[in-house]
């Protein structure tokens, strides 16, 4: 109609320059610096444009800054695929389009523009937080987009109303959010350009790189257990199995899918739960030792850890169940036994001393040494600590007779050295240890202060037995947690200080919020979709029969939506309707009809604007005033009047 | 087609007050539509001989009643005095019983005062010791108002103001008219001069025809968008009342009459809307009351006909 090549007016102006700022400024974190000032002064031109009235820049310098911006962003990235730049792409492109506002397609074309922004935020985060900030720019885009067609309400209740409009839509969403089939996998299928540094376990260990660890309390995984959560001191969760040491760092040496099933078998009562394990980059799931299943797409390493076929790089649940006294590994090869004996050819002296000893005096009887190191842990009265003192070359030596202060990772290296020494077969096992139910709704949160290692020691007839030398000289550690284990003064990760109740409290409603959202919203796949229609009746539910439910209902809706406009149609004043025609042919010619306009009024006008047409327009109106406004309209003026009108080509 | 006694009525007016046509057929508009009419504007800009002329030319009586502070309502409505030769009270009508009344410089005078007028005004009869007399038929009001700005005035409440159909501004005349009025003919001479155009049964004739102008389903559904406008938007400090509806309705019916039309347009709505919001409608914003062109210009835009 008409509204479409209308000029911009500067109120509109102003509504397109907030939807522009509210999309991009969320995303100036991921901007690079020149990009986010390229855009600022866009959207400055674009303010001074609607506050001075000036003319907007010639088209031609509109198309140099297009290109200068694809330029740049291709300059920086060698391409302009991918997340990163394509949203750059859109930034320039919307920064710019602010200084080609011509006429209400424009500003429609903007808004749009604002609405694919808001999307892109989801690229980089998927948080409550950025779903809020999403609702408002999408409420200013929307407002955007209703001035688009009318100005004249004032920014608030232009506001009310985009707020009321979203409030309606608000349950067709819900509905195609619960009902629209659900795709497999993560929630953006792009190419990922990089994988930003997310802190947890790496595939090495050395002195000091788990302390590290310690003082991050950003959440690994979540955990919700089918029956009771275990004792604290069970819940040891299996992760990178590190068999090589080169005399200061211990590496993980794996045959990646050795074993489809577990190898072993079960004893004891086995526990179920399902992990929510939070995107690492890497390989490797988390599971409570001793796994008795292996999730979807995953497979057993050689050394019992579960690997998945993907790096986790998207939030991933799967469910597992555990044998807590299952014995693994009775009948080992010989080339992981010799891997898990293997020392440098020098250093650690004095260890290696005190190994010879025992293996002089138990000889073959593995458990026997086990049990003189442990002693030996104990006897040496060593302290559990955040900040170990730096060591030297013979890093087992310094930590066991000179410093004796250590973290988990000192211990396990000392340990499993010990015990190689001593001709066992022992490997450290890096993982993460206990927990912290959230009493709020019951899900066990491990964080990456939970982060440990301990040993895993061969005894012939038993397979591989779980030893923590940590838990020798600070069981607190392993019994409570890491906040009661360290010395008091100690700098702990803000989360595990104990004092602050209100916070704790605070902190727990906050995450099992989050957790519900990842849950419930940003975990809803196809399992969980299948779950919950089944609960509403409908099972086993495949694609075909969904879409046709929702075909069904949406087209109904439609339908009963689509009956309803056409019975107001109809029940437009056939004079009107033709009047309306009538106006979109003038408004064709440049001479818009105002609504507020009465017909008379207009016909002046436009006959002023037409002289040429000035009398046939004179009488249209006269007719449809007659008809419109007139006592007693005759039916012979209204055949008149559509005849009038479909014989005027102005 | 406009009618030919209609015509004639406003070209004598035209004639003697120069340049303020519109203004001149609001006025009549006011009349034909029964209602009472409000003029703000400074002294001498025309007031009164435009109360005088309209008197005249329509064949009505005439009285003047300059409003000061110290007036009481005897002073309009009339007295009862004792007369000795009957030895009865005698009434005496006031200045009121006339059908043109030019109540000037309302404002001056105490509420009391004021409330005589419009009660009068309101109920076309006045009540006095106890007894009921009718005013004549017709019965017109136009009372004049210093902006209310000026000292010693008691402003008219909303609720009075209400009473007016319509307020309405004459302001200066342009250079040219005024020249004219400069170099013309004396201007109270041409009134004594004027024959009247009409007689009253004439015009209650004509005031009958103004109920008679048609106002379509869409017109009315016009009105109450305009209505429905001013109660929502956060402009005014509150919306038209029902009976500035029917006022606005009234006035674009005598607009229509005006024009020579049987039924009424969305464009007569318009036309007369400033003089009908004038008194009716606050603005928040203190600043924009000044200019009710403006205010109506706004409102108007801002609604879109049904």
């Amino acid at each position: 109609m008409a509204r479409s090549n209308r000029p911009v007016s500067s109120r509109q102006g102003w509504w397109l320059l907030a939807t522009a700022l509210a999309a991009s400024l969320p995303l100036t974190q991921h901007l690079p610096l020149w990009l986010s000032l390229a855009a600022g002064t866009a959207f400055a031109w674009r303010a001074a444009l609607t506050w001075r009235q000036w003319h907007l820049p010639p088209r031609w310098l509109v198309v140099l800054l297009v290109i200068a911006g694809t330029a740049g962003v291709f300059l920086q990235y060698r391409t302009i695929l991918g997340r990163t730049p394509g949203i750059e792409l859109l930034v320039v492109f919307l920064a710019l389009k602010l200084l080609e506002l011509r006429t209400a397609r424009d500003t429609v074309a903007t808004a749009l523009l604002g609405y694919f922004l808001v999307l892109g935020q989801f690229l980089f985060t998927q948080t409550i937080p950025t779903a809020l900030l999403a609702c408002l720019t999408v409420l200013i885009t929307t407002a955007a987009l209703l001035a688009a067609g009318d100005d004249r309400p004032k920014p608030w209740q232009q506001l009310r109303r985009a707020a009321l409009m979203l409030a309606q839509a608000l349950p067709f969403m819900l509905l195609l959010f619960v009902l629209f089939p659900r795709v497999q996998g993560p929630l953006w299928g792009i190419p990922q350009d990089r994988f930003a540094a997310v802190s947890g376990l790496s595939d090495t260990m050395s002195p000091g790189s788990i302390a590290q660890l310690s003082q991050s309390d950003a959440i690994a995984f979540r955990v919700q257990f089918k029956d009771t959560v275990p004792a604290q001191s069970r819940l040891y969760w299996r992760g990178p199995v590190m068999p090589l040491f080169d005399g200061r760092s211990w590496r993980v040496a794996q045959t990646l899918g050795a074993y489809p099933a577990v190898p072993y078998a079960g004893l004891g009562a086995p526990v179920d739960y399902e992990v929510t394990l939070e995107p690492h980059g890497k390989f490797w799931l988390f599971a409570l030792e001793m796994p008795a299943t292996l999730p979807p797409d995953s497979a057993l390493t050689s050394d019992y850890q579960p690997i998945a076929r993907q790096a986790v790089r998207s939030r991933l649940r799967y469910t597992q169940q555990a044998w807590p006294e299952a014995i693994a590994g009775v009948s080992e090869s010989s080339g992981i036994l010799r891997d898990a004996l293997a020392l440098p050819k020098d250093g650690n002296p004095r260890t290696r001393a005190i190994s010879a000893a025992w293996r002089a005096q138990h000889g073959d009887d593995g458990a026997a040494i086990l049990a003189a190191a442990e002693n030996l842990f104990r006897r040496q009265l060593l302290i559990y600590t955040l900040n170990p003192p730096l060591l030297g070359t013979d890093i087992v030596d310094e930590f066991l007779f000179d410093t004796k202060r250590g973290f988990c990772e000192h211990f396990a290296a000392a340990f499993v050295f010990a015990l190689r020494a001593a001709g066992v077969p022992a490997r450290v096992v890096a993982g993460y240890q206990g927990g912290e139910v959230n009493p709020v709704d019951g899900y066990l949160v491990v964080r990456q202060y939970d982060a440990h290692a301990w040993a895993e020691a061969w005894i012939a007839g038993r397979g591989w037995v779980r030893v923590d030398p940590t838990a020798i000289s600070a069981p607190t550690r392993i019994s409570s947690n890491l906040a009661n284990a360290v010395p008091v003064g100690e700098e702990l990760p803000f989360l595990t200080r104990g004092n602050l109740a209100w916070l704790k409290e605070l902190r727990y409603r906050l995450d099992a919020v989050t957790n519900g959202w990842n849950q419930w919203v940003l975990g809803y796949n196809p399992q969980r979709q299948r779950d919950l229609l089944a609960s509403l009746g409908l099972n086993e539910p495949d694609w075909r029969s969904m879409t046709a439910v929702l075909s069904v209902l949406g087209g109904t809706v439609m339908l009963a939506l689509t009956g309803w406009i056409l019975r107001n149609r109809l029940r437009v004043d056939p004079a009107l309707a033709a009047w309306r025609r009538f106006t979109a042919r003038l408004a064709r010619r440049g001479v818009a009809w105002q609504a507020w306009e009465g017909p008379q009024a207009f016909a002046e006008r436009a006959a002023r604007q037409a002289p040429l047409h000035a009398e046939r327009i004179r009488e249209i109106a006269a007719l449809y005033a007659r008809l419109r406004y007139g006592a007693a309209p005759r039916p012979s003026d209204l055949i008149r009047l559509k005849a009038e009108i479909a014989a005027f080509k102005p | 087609m406009r009618l030919a006694e209609l015509d004639a009525i406003l070209g004598d007016v035209n004639r003697i007050i120069l340049g303020k046509e519109r203004p001149i057929c609001l006025s009549l508009a006011c009349l034909l539509a029964r209602g009472h009419l409000l003029i703000e504007d400074l002294p001498g800009v025309g007031k009164t001989t435009l109360a005088h002329v309209l008197a005249r030319v329509l064949g009505l009586d005439f009285q003047r009643i300059q409003f000061t502070s110290d007036m009481l309502p005897a002073d309009i409505l009339g007295v009862s005095i004792f007369d000795r030769d009957s030895g009865t009270f005698h009434f005496h009508p006031g200045p009121i019983f006339t059908q043109v009344v030019l109540a000037d410089e309302i404002n001056r005078a105490t509420p009391k005062a004021q409330s005589a007028l419009l009660e009068a005004m309101e109920e076309r009869q006045v009540t006095a010791e106890g007894k009921t007399r009718a005013l004549p038929e017709p019965f017109f009001v136009i009372a004049t108002q210093n902006p209310t700005h000026q000292i010693g005035t008691f402003p008219l409440p909303e609720s009075q103001l209400d009473r007016f159909l319509l307020k309405i501004e004459l302001g200066y005349p342009d250079p040219a008219a005024e020249r004219e009025l400069l170099a013309g003919a004396d201007r109270r001479q041409m009134v004594s001069d004027l024959a009247p155009r009409i007689t009253p049964p004439q015009l209650i004739a004509l005031q009958q025809r103004v109920r008679q102008v048609h106002a379509s389903p869409a017109l009315i559904d016009y009105v109450q968008a305009l209505a429905a406008h001013t109660r929502t938007a956060p402009r005014w400090q509150a919306g038209l009342s029902p009976r500035a509806c029917l006022a606005l309705l009234a006035v674009a019916r005598a607009w229509a009459l005006l024009d020579g039309r049987d039924h009424v347009l969305p464009e007569d709505v318009q036309a007369v809307l400033p003089g009908v919001i004038a008194h009716r409608l606050r603005p928040t914003d203190d600043t924009a009351r000044t200019d009710v062109e403006a205010v109506a210009a706004a409102l108007i835009e801002a609604v879109d006909l049904p």
